[in-house]
């Protein structure tokens, strides 16, 4: 593996601008770590021509001192964003014939910054899942197996895969109950789910409309810094897009966590909560309560109803949001039937996996006749007592500090969370929340179990405060010390 | 609450999508269980409780009546597994 | 107005009625995308990638539907509901791109209302608005082109709708009708929906029970889906009235469904049954936050109200002297009723109005022209109306100058100064032609003086005749009889 691609955002932009190396010559790196990393499965699809042309820009705008913020960092897309004229599946077969003719915002503005796209990264089917097994492409290996092969987390496991295992400088997420944070967490490294409206969803493939943002994983906390400046911003095309100011967050690296008070949620702490991870939050709160932070217990008090909220309204929005995969005007379509219901019937059923198909008719289930006000409704009730929650909780501190996952990255094909599915939802019950009520989270690793795999770390920030995440993110990084892939 | 046979196969149709007769029980029971575990939200009393339906504290934005998009035929139906006659073809649709 | 019945052997029967009409809202763009509202266009050409349902794509709301929307609310004088909410409405339909509709469910942005119709007895009724909501269309499905296949074409996909819901206030067919011309008259003076029932920009679901005459019992209705004319809403239900009659008379029970109106029988056959209705899942569309409008907003629509059929046609008979017939008449059309005042400006207004009504409206007929093109001005009529007032020109006079008007656009005093068409009034003239008419036939003169005294008519005829017209008929009237019974 070539050093160059070792290197962090921040360190490849100051060497780029230096010339140490050109930017093609950084891209034509990467392009050979995919080669070497084709085990990792952590591509769909690779577009090596468009990233040399684009890398090759880059290079003349450095030469003529017109590069841009992210000029020829080469990047991964998870395979949710639609990319103009780049294959779009969702890891899905449903679309896996599906080329977009435009470009999601999010990846317009990366492009707009000079960022080169090595290509599109696995992910869960339509971002369905909690371990990357769920895509219609097959499982991506998470680059810290090491006798057993080892889940990368979801639904963004391509993307952490592929930042841990330097096959792209950074990546592109999305995450509706966790799909950024746990996958940082599994493979060693850095994502933040930014405010719901942060980021523009128009052109991301929707899985729950009022859950879904989109966010970087990267290396480090200073990485997810420059490239949520540059996803970040406000999007007519999106009515869901808040028309907030997207600060400089490198700037708030340098700052001091002093003044700041750090919540723990006593309800994450549950009996039986693994001791190694209960060990490592602890860790981490002495490490702010060192740098003069206070730390203090905060209640959540409807955090138990999280999850089950969570798997109401999810599913529900996706029921309604997958329904016009019906093999009418794009992707793929079933042998025709002789009526137009069996067309539908039959596309569905072959081009849905099992995941998908399950969290459709659950959510089909939840919103159906006689059923609405006992769960849907019921649901959106218990979102409020959620979102209240974070919000009484925020008038006693400033940002919650808690684990990001209950435990470390599993073996591929897990019986316990394959028999039963609650098994593996309950992988979210750390993240789900914040979706719920909106906040910024941002995951960042802070050791190694004792079997040698990473746990993350989280801090959730009041709506928009991003700012005050990545300064506490910066300090707990510095202490942790953490040794990435 | 447990799921029968025919809610099984209702909400399978909603959805468009077939499930197997020799798979009808095991959805059963697998949807018993993910409905009784969200059964737990029953435990909290929410009557007095508005529903969340938006996290944004916005209201709704307008935008100006002008036309902005449409007259790329070509692109709408590039990905259509079927497109005659600049029209998106299905199999004959009876009323 | 004399209660509607529907009598049969074994008894009387009364109706209940009630309506749902699609108004395709006028825009130039659709309610959630930039694309084009234009018809006419080559198939899937006024199409966006939002309104072809593409993966991650958003809907966008409109201003100008809102606004249209609040006005039309206004103008059914409803409640205008400062908070309202979209939601989606899931079902699959080859039309449908993303499957769901985007429509308002819970929360609509018009509550309830009231309008006026006008029935032929010359008396009203008020009908209930229930609500009116805003949503998007569908795109339009191609049957005919193949035998195996259909063919979709996306263009209207996304038009915006305004769905209004009526109360079941309706206990004849006429009431419907009228409700509908009145709704079509509100919309078009308001420029917010063209009301083309013909080309579906207003389309019509009849929901229709019976019950014996007199009871207040309210029985299960059965709906009738997209009667588009006012003619085809009052026979479907009137033929769907006497179908549930037939079987209730039989022993038999209506259970709620929906039908399907054929325009070339007027009858209707079943759809689909009420147990196989369909299960929308409607709930909040989380692309689209709530819609506030602030209490500023709507007044400002309001201060923009024009004058709207009812008030225009009660200042027209308080003010004018129309009757209420003649007023709702012209009020119907915004441009006839602009077009009245115009005309009747300092002339005699029932004169106008009659003028209107007869004469200008057979010619409009006849040139298949709209009154923004006819030949024949509104000043010119009035001019016309003022001539014949001041004794000018006689009425059978007027009629050849309209004729001549509505060939060249010209100026009636004109036409009558160039043509020597002034009425003649005096005496002098006149008796002379009377005398030359007397002298040419005695024995007409014998006859009437031995009692025929019914030939005094033909004399004045002959006698107009010879003034081409041009004498005055009331001095011609009095000399005949004057120089007869001499």
């Amino acid at each position: 593996m070539s050093e160059i691609t070792k290197l962090t955002v921040h360190e490849a932009l100051n060497a780029l601008k230096n010339k140490e190396f050109t930017a093609l010559e950084l891209t034509e790196a990467y392009l050979r770590n995919m080669e070497n990393g084709k085990k990792y499965n952590a591509y769909i699809t690779e577009c090596a021509d468009v990233a040399l042309q684009q890398a090759k820009e880059a290079d003349k705008r450095y030469a003529t001192g017109t590069n841009r913020a992210l000029e020829g960092i080469p990047l991964g897309i998870k395979d949710l964003f639609c990319t103009k004229d780049i294959r779009t599946t969702a890891a899905s077969h449903i679309l896996d014939n599906f080329v977009p003719p435009y470009e999601s915002t999010v990846t317009q503005h990366l492009l707009d910054d000079g960022a080169v796209f090595l290509g599109k990264l696995n992910l869960d089917e339509f971002a369905m899942g909690g371990s990357n097994e769920t895509s219609y492409f097959g499982p991506v290996i998470n680059p810290w197996s090491k006798d057993k092969l080892l889940v990368p987390g979801g639904s963004s496991g391509g993307s952490a895969a592929a930042v841990a295992a330097h096959l792209c400088a950074a990546a592109t997420g999305t995450d509706t109950g966790g799909s950024i944070r746990e996958p940082a967490a599994f493979c060693g490294i850095t994502g933040i789910k930014p405010t719901y409206g942060r980021c523009s969803r128009y052109g991301i493939v929707a899985f729950a409309s009022s859950l879904d943002q989109a966010g970087p994983i990267a290396q480090d906390v200073r990485d997810c810094a420059i490239l949520l400046k540059s996803m970040a911003g406000f999007d007519d095309k999106d009515s869901t897009s808040c028309d907030v100011s997207v600060p400089d967050y490198e700037k708030f690296l340098d700052g001091d966590v002093r003044g700041l008070t750090f919540g723990l949620p006593k309800e994450y702490r549950p009996d039986g909560l693994n001791p190694e991870v209960s060990a490592y939050w602890d860790k981490a709160a002495e490490y702010l309560k060192a740098r003069g932070a206070k730390v203090k217990e905060i209640s959540l008090p409807h955090t138990k109803y999280a999850l089950a909220t969570y798997y109401v309204l999810a599913p529900a929005e996706a029921s309604s949001n997958l329904a016009r995969y019906d093999g009418i005007r794009y992707g793929f379509r079933a042998k025709e039937g002789q009526h137009l219901d069996d067309l539908y019937i039959n596309t569905r059923t072959q081009g849905f996996g099992a995941e998908v198909r399950r969290r459709i008719m659950i959510g089909t289930y939840v919103l159906s006749a006689g059923y609405y006000d006992a769960y849907f409704l019921k649901a959106q009730k218990m979102r409020r007592l959620i979102y209240n929650d974070f919000m009484n909780a925020f008038n006693q501190c400033d940002v919650i500090l808690t684990p990001t996952s209950p435990i470390t990255a599993f073996p591929i094909g897990d019986e316990s969370m394959l028999q039963n599915p609650i098994n593996m939802y309950l992988n979210d019950v750390f993240t789900v929340s914040v979706n719920l009520a909106g906040l910024p989270a941002l995951s960042l690793p802070i050791g190694l179990s004792a079997t040698g795999l990473p746990y993350g770390i989280q801090l959730i920030g009041k709506p928009f405060d991003e700012g005050t995440l990545f300064n506490a993110a910066a300090k707990l990084e510095a202490d942790a010390k953490f040794e990435r892939k | 609450m447990a799921i029968d046979t025919h809610t099984v196969r209702r909400i399978a149709f909603l959805s468009r999508l077939k499930i197997e007769e020799e798979k009808i029980e095991s959805t059963k029971e697998e949807f018993s269980k993910i409905l009784n575990w969200i059964e737990e939200l029953n435990e909290v009393n929410t009557d007095d409780v508005e529903p969340l339906i938006s996290v944004n504290n916005t209201t709704l934005r307008m935008r100006d009546d002008e036309v902005t998009a449409g007259n790329c035929r070509a692109e709408i139906l590039k990905n259509a597994p079927a497109a005659e006659y600049d029209y998106f073809a299905v199999p004959k649709v009876v009323e | 107005m004399a209660e509607y019945v529907i009598e049969t052997a074994k008894g009387k029967w009364g109706i209940v009625v009630g309506l749902e009409i699609h108004c395709q809202i006028i825009s130039k763009s659709k309610i959630f995308s930039g694309g084009s509202t234009e018809f006419g266009d080559e198939p899937n050409v006024n199409v966006s990638f939002v309104d072809a349902g593409m993966p991650g794509m958003l809907p966008t709301l409109n201003k100008e539907c809102v606004h249209q929307a609040v006005k039309t609310g206004l103008g059914l004088n409803a409640k205008i509901n400062k908070y309202s909410e979209f939601s989606r409405k899931n079902y699959f339909y080859a039309d449908m791109p993303t499957d769901y509709q985007i429509t308002q469910f819970r929360y609509p942005i018009v509550g309830e209302g009231e309008i006026t119709v006008d029935l032929s007895d010359g008396t009203n009724k008020k009908i209930g608005i229930e609500r009116m909501h805003i949503e998007q269309d569908a795109g339009k499905s191609i049957h005919d082109l193949s035998p195996t296949k259909s063919y979709i074409d996306l263009n209207r996909a996304g038009v915006g709708l305004m769905e209004i819901v009526t109360k079941p206030d309706f206990r004849a067919p006429e009431e419907a009708g009228a409700f509908l011309r009145k709704l079509r008259s509100i919309v078009r003076y308001l420029g917010t929906c063209d009301g083309n029932m013909d080309e579906g920009s207003m389309r019509c679901d009849v929901n229709v029970s019976v019950r014996p005459f007199g009871s207040s019992e309210l029985r299960s209705r059965c709906e009738m889906k997209n009667v588009n004319s006012v003619k085809f809403v009052m026979q479907a239900i009137e033929n769907e009235a006497k179908r549930q009659i037939e079987i209730y008379e039989n022993g038999g029970t209506i259970e709620q469904e929906t039908r399907q109106f054929d325009p070339t029988t007027g009858q209707s056959k079943l759809m689909r049954k009420k147990e196989f209705a369909h299960d929308y899942r409607y709930f909040p569309e989380p692309d689209l936050p709530p819609l506030v409008l602030s209490d500023e907003y709507i007044a400002d629509i309001k201060a923009e109200m024009i004058e709207l059929p009812d008030a225009k046609k009660q200042r027209f008979v308080e003010t004018m002297g129309l009757t209420p017939y003649d007023a709702m008449v012209l009020c119907e059309n915004k441009e006839h009723a602009e077009f009245f005042e115009k005309a009747a400006q300092g002339h005699d207004a029932k004169k106008v109005a009659n003028w209107m009504m007869s004469d200008f409206f057979a010619m409009l007929n006849k040139k298949r022209l709209d009154i923004a093109q006819s030949p024949v001005s509104a000043e010119n009529l009035g001019r016309l109306v003022e001539l014949i007032s001041k004794e000018v020109i006689s009425g059978k006079i007027a009629k050849d100058v309209f004729e001549i008007m509505s060939e060249t656009g010209e100026n009636p005093e004109k036409i009558v100064e160039e043509k020597g068409l002034k009425q003649v009034t005096d005496t002098s003239a006149i008796e002379a032609i009377i005398n030359e008419v007397i002298a040419s036939n005695p024995d007409n003169v014998a006859a009437y003086k031995n009692g025929k005294t019914n030939l005094a008519g033909w004399f004045v005829g002959q006698a107009i005749k010879m003034s081409q017209g041009k004498a005055n008929p009331a001095i011609v009237n009095k000399l005949v009889r004057e120089k007869l019974d001499k």
